[in-house]
């Protein structure tokens, strides 16, 4: 039950700076979501923390303890530091089979043998595993391997977890059960656990806060999944965290106007400039049909889901998409290709337009 | 936590920093240290001795050497030799390698085994068993040709130049063989499919498409052939002597032993293998010249079922050339060693009537030089494959993993011995362990071992280093986090996943380490006779038949240790 705190954390490699004066604070017993898109430092901040590279600068505590320190010349070796981690890779040892890999950190940890097999087999079964511990990795899926990964995870710390990219390799049933798992364990346990993931769907349904990461490896925003997804703080994060719809829109004597077509879309907000230029980000399920409405989009193509209708509507010359419940699409009715119709947009946040991102 | 002093820290970071301070350092300057001594320091003292004299440089020593026309002949008979062996060896190795990795011809399976047979086998055993064939006067097809024909001299000359090349060529062209035929059964089928369904001929296909294709792997095998022939001694040995015809190692050995293992003719050798490894480095640029634009990444790392060629018409007569080559450079060289090792006297016909077995009961139990050659050389292969195993590891541990400052030299050096022939390895172990360090191994079985160790360390570094790669790093990370040490993660983890590469490494020590003759033969003493010296030594003092029979045994030997290797290998890969 360890708090992390990353304090001013850069690192590079070579040329290419991956972190630049990075600070994050992780509570005590929380789930921690680590989003972003690939690339963007998330697994170079694990290994940091895990002591598997050294930052150029910053520190690491972990519950208070100095980790690393870059100035104070502090580096704490990566078996003492008692994380369990989840590597996007397994890392489960070819050589051992599952019950040796499991064991392994709790012989290192000298746990008494009784205990040990007793946690080792409660891991097993609390990552659906039991039964296979005698088979070699090799003979397991890739999600079966990634579940041993956690089970091992699960017994060399009680502190503070870091999972890597977990669950990537599960059908969407285990995946939703793993993930129902991880959450009770930390209930159980009061793990604090850090979630590193660039599927943002995941990381809403564990995680009580989370971080938004941008390429560059900026934090975007840190709150809980509410926040992100009604509260984006660029546009970066709305994009991230949905499917969204861009439109180039104008400010003028305080009303927005679509940039090409002059319709008037909303009021504008208080504080939006006179002939600023804007990005209008909405979201599918906020674009809702409305008759009456004087904004007319055309009907491209209609596809049925199940739970939803998918439209693709012709917008002023842009493409738009707009989903729409079936429930409510069916008590209403089903617009057909060709069709002209109104709208109205809901929740839509403004961006100020960045060069060559029009959408 | 400012109270720490600047010597505090220190301390206090090389307690907690186990991986950047404790083990891997540790391992880097070990590294260092030994490749230094074991390569570094004997190929430096080669050029040392040559150029300095006195304590000042002296360059009238080479230019002399490389002015006399006997050494200047010596190159050109190398050169000659290698470009003959690597050109014919070459084509012979790509037709056997196409035939049996993409023909119908039949009996595969048995041609297969039958290339291995060369393959296991020391060049100058095969020297030997042609000169009891083809000696100009006393070779047995010679005498046969002389008497069948009546004609007074036979043409045939094993003794020659072109002698010489046909003999290495029956044992390097299997170096070709095999990187084609692996090519050949890795190689994309549809590449070639795609061409036909193009409409090209077959004989368009085989000559733009799976050629090409196969070209990296013909290169990698023709420099293999190259650089071994350039280097090797046994052949050349064996042949050269009686005809006066000298190759740069051949004459290394032949100044050294004229005069007597004396400093100035050490000095003379050496000065003739820098010679040696400038022709040997030209070799290389020049193969690195040519390999320039050829890399495909087309060939597949699975094995797939290549479409077979119809050979149709040319099925049979392809069928009675292939069983005839390998009749001749298998079975009639095997054959001859073993008759006339039952000989009661070299030169008697072959007939019953002639034969003995005492030149094997006298080679197995009544002769200590013999018996002392067996014991050291499994002695010296056992030892030299355990510590290069140990070594190879430890140095591809360093080059791969911990990658220091400075990896790129220690990789340089690992790797040097692959462009220092043999012979000049022994003469730079030789200047470098004579007690001028103050430690004298001359004439003992250490000075072997040490050079054994030079010359086969880079073996089993590239064949843990290759392991080592495919060994992720968060296989060990992880084993960090469980809370194991370094040293711990290193000992559960990443050793017993290279392990079987480094059981392979220990093999390809051994096997080579049991036939060596090339390093030995100038550094053996009274009491540290190798196998391949003991055989070379018995021929050339005129025990031919004595010399054939022990050679015999060694086959044997060496057939058993390669099937007993095989056999644990195929098992590993099972498991």
């Amino acid at each position: 039950m360890a708090g992390v705190r990353f304090e001013n954390i850069t690192c590079r490699y070579g040329n290419h700076v991956v972190l630049k004066n990075f600070s994050l604070e992780v509570k005590e017993s929380e789930i921690m979501g680590i989003v972003g898109p690939s690339g963007c430092g998330k697994t170079t901040l694990m290994r940091a923390l895990c002591g598997f590279m050294k930052p150029e600068t910053g520190n690491i505590y972990l519950d208070n303890r100095l980790v690393y320190s870059a100035s104070k010349r502090v580096n704490i070796a990566p078996e003492l530091r008692g994380i369990g981690v989840v590597f996007q890779d397994y890392a489960v040892w070819p050589h051992l089979s599952v019950w040796d890999n499991v064991c392994y950190p709790l012989k290192r940890h000298k746990v008494p043998k009784a205990e040990m097999e007793k946690r080792a087999a409660h891991a097993l079964e609390q990552v659906h595993m039991t039964g296979y511990e005698k088979h070699l990795p090799s003979q397991l899926s890739g999600g079966q391997q990634q579940r041993v990964a956690i089970a091992r995870a699960l017994v060399s710390s009680d502190e503070l977890i870091v999972l890597d990219e977990p669950i990537t390799n599960l059908d969407a049933k285990l995946r939703e059960e793993m993930l129902a798992e991880i959450q009770r364990i930390q209930k159980d346990i009061g793990t604090t656990i850090i979630y590193i993931t660039h599927d943002q769907a995941a990381a809403l349904r564990l995680c009580d806060n989370i971080a938004v990461m941008a390429p560059d490896g900026h934090i975007c925003q840190i709150g809980v999944d509410e926040d992100i997804i009604r509260r984006p703080a660029d546009r970066f994060v709305f994009t991230f965290v949905g499917v969204s719809n861009f439109i180039p829109v104008i400010c003028r004597s305080g009303k927005v106007f679509t940039e090409n077509g002059e319709y008037p879309v909303d009021t504008a907000l208080s504080d939006m400039q006179e002939g600023g230029r804007y990005d209008l980000g909405v979201r599918p399920m906020d674009i809702v049909f409305d008759e009456k409405s004087e904004l007319k989009v055309t009907i491209k193509s209609v596809t049925f889901l199940g739970d939803q209708y998918d439209y693709f509507v012709d917008f002023n010359g842009q493409e738009l998409r707009i989903e729409c419940n079936a429930l409510d699409a069916l008590s209403h009715r089903v617009y057909e290709e060709g069709e002209k119709i109104g709208v109205k947009f809901l929740n839509v946040r403004y961006y100020p337009r960045e060069e060559g991102t029009a959408s | 936590m400012s109270q720490y002093t600047r010597k505090g820290v220190n301390k206090d970071m090389a307690a907690l920093d186990g991986k950047h301070f404790g083990l891997d350092k540790v391992l880097t300057i070990i590294c260092f240290v030994i490749l230094f001594i074991i390569v570094f320091v004997p190929v430096a003292m080669i050029f040392y001795v040559t150029f300095i004299s006195d304590g000042k440089l002296d360059t009238h020593l080479f230019t002399e050497v490389i002015a006399d026309k006997g050494n200047i002949g010596a190159m050109w008979n190398t050169i000659k030799v290698a470009l003959g062996a690597t050109l014919i060896g070459t084509v012979m190795g790509v037709f056997f390698a196409w035939l049996v990795g993409r023909s119908d011809i039949p009996t595969k399976g048995f041609m297969k085994v039958m290339f291995d047979i060369p393959y296991m086998f020391p060049p100058f055993f095969g020297a030997m068993a042609w000169d009891l064939m083809l000696n100009r006067r006393s070779g047995y097809i010679n005498k046969w040709i002389v008497a069948t024909f009546g004609i007074k001299r036979s043409p045939l000359n094993i003794n020659s130049v072109w002698g010489i090349i046909f003999v290495e060529c029956c044992y390097y062209f299997p170096f070709v063989y095999k990187q084609v035929v692996n090519a050949f059964e890795r190689m994309d089928p549809t590449l070639e499919e795609s061409a036909r369904i193009a409409g090209a001929s077959q004989g368009y296909v085989i000559r733009k498409i799976t050629l090409p294709l196969v070209k990296p792997a013909i290169s990698a095998g023709a420099l293999l052939i190259l650089t071994s022939s350039l280097a090797h001694f046994g052949v050349p040995g064996m042949l050269g002597f009686s005809a006066k015809i000298y190759t740069l190692p051949t004459k290394i050995y032949q100044l050294f032993y004229r005069t007597t293992g004396s400093f100035e003719g050490i000095r003379e050798g050496s000065a003739l293998s820098i010679l040696l490894i400038l022709v040997v480095v030209a070799a290389l640029i020049l193969q690195k010249y040519l390999l320039r634009a050829g890399s495909y990444d087309i060939i597949k790392g699975k094995a797939t079922r290549p479409m077979l060629i119809k050979l149709r018409g040319a099925k049979v007569p392809l069928l009675i050339l292939a069983y005839i080559i390998l009749f001749i450079i298998v079975v009639m060289p095997l054959a001859m060693i073993i008759l006339v090792g039952f000989l009661k006297a070299y030169g008697l016909p072959i007939t019953l009537a002639n034969m003995t077995l005492d030149n094997y009961k006298q080679v197995l139990f009544n002769n200590t030089m013999v018996a002392d050659s067996i014991k050291n050389s499994i002695f010296l292969s056992i030892s030299a494959g355990i510590i290069c195993m140990f070594l190879g590891v430890m140095v591809a541990y360093v080059i791969v993993k911990v990658k220091p400052k400075g990896a790129i030299v220690l990789e340089l050096l690992s790797l040097l011995p692959y462009a220092i022939p043999g012979i000049v390895m022994a003469i730079g172990v030789i200047l470098t362990w004579s007690g001028r360090f103050k430690v004298n191994l001359y004439n003992t079985i250490w000075i072997i071992l040490v050079a054994y160790l030079a010359r086969y360390l880079s073996f089993s570094m590239k064949s843990a280093s290759a392991s080592l790669q495919q060994v992720h790093p968060s296989l060990e990370e992880a084993a960090r986090s469980c809370g194991a040490s370094h040293f711990g993660s290193l000992k559960d983890i990443t050793i017993p996943l290279i392990k079987p590469a480094m059981v392979a490494g220990f093999f390809l020590i051994f096997l080579p380490a049991m036939r060596e003759l090339t390093t030995s033969v100038l550094l053996y003493g009274p009491n540290s006779r190798t196998l391949g010296v003991a055989i070379f030594s018995l021929r050339n003092d005129g025990y031919i038949t004595t010399a054939s029979a022990l050679a015999a045994i060694a086959i044997l030997l060496i057939v058993i240790l390669n099937s007993i290797v095989n056999a644990i290998l195929k098992d590993r890969k099972k498991g």
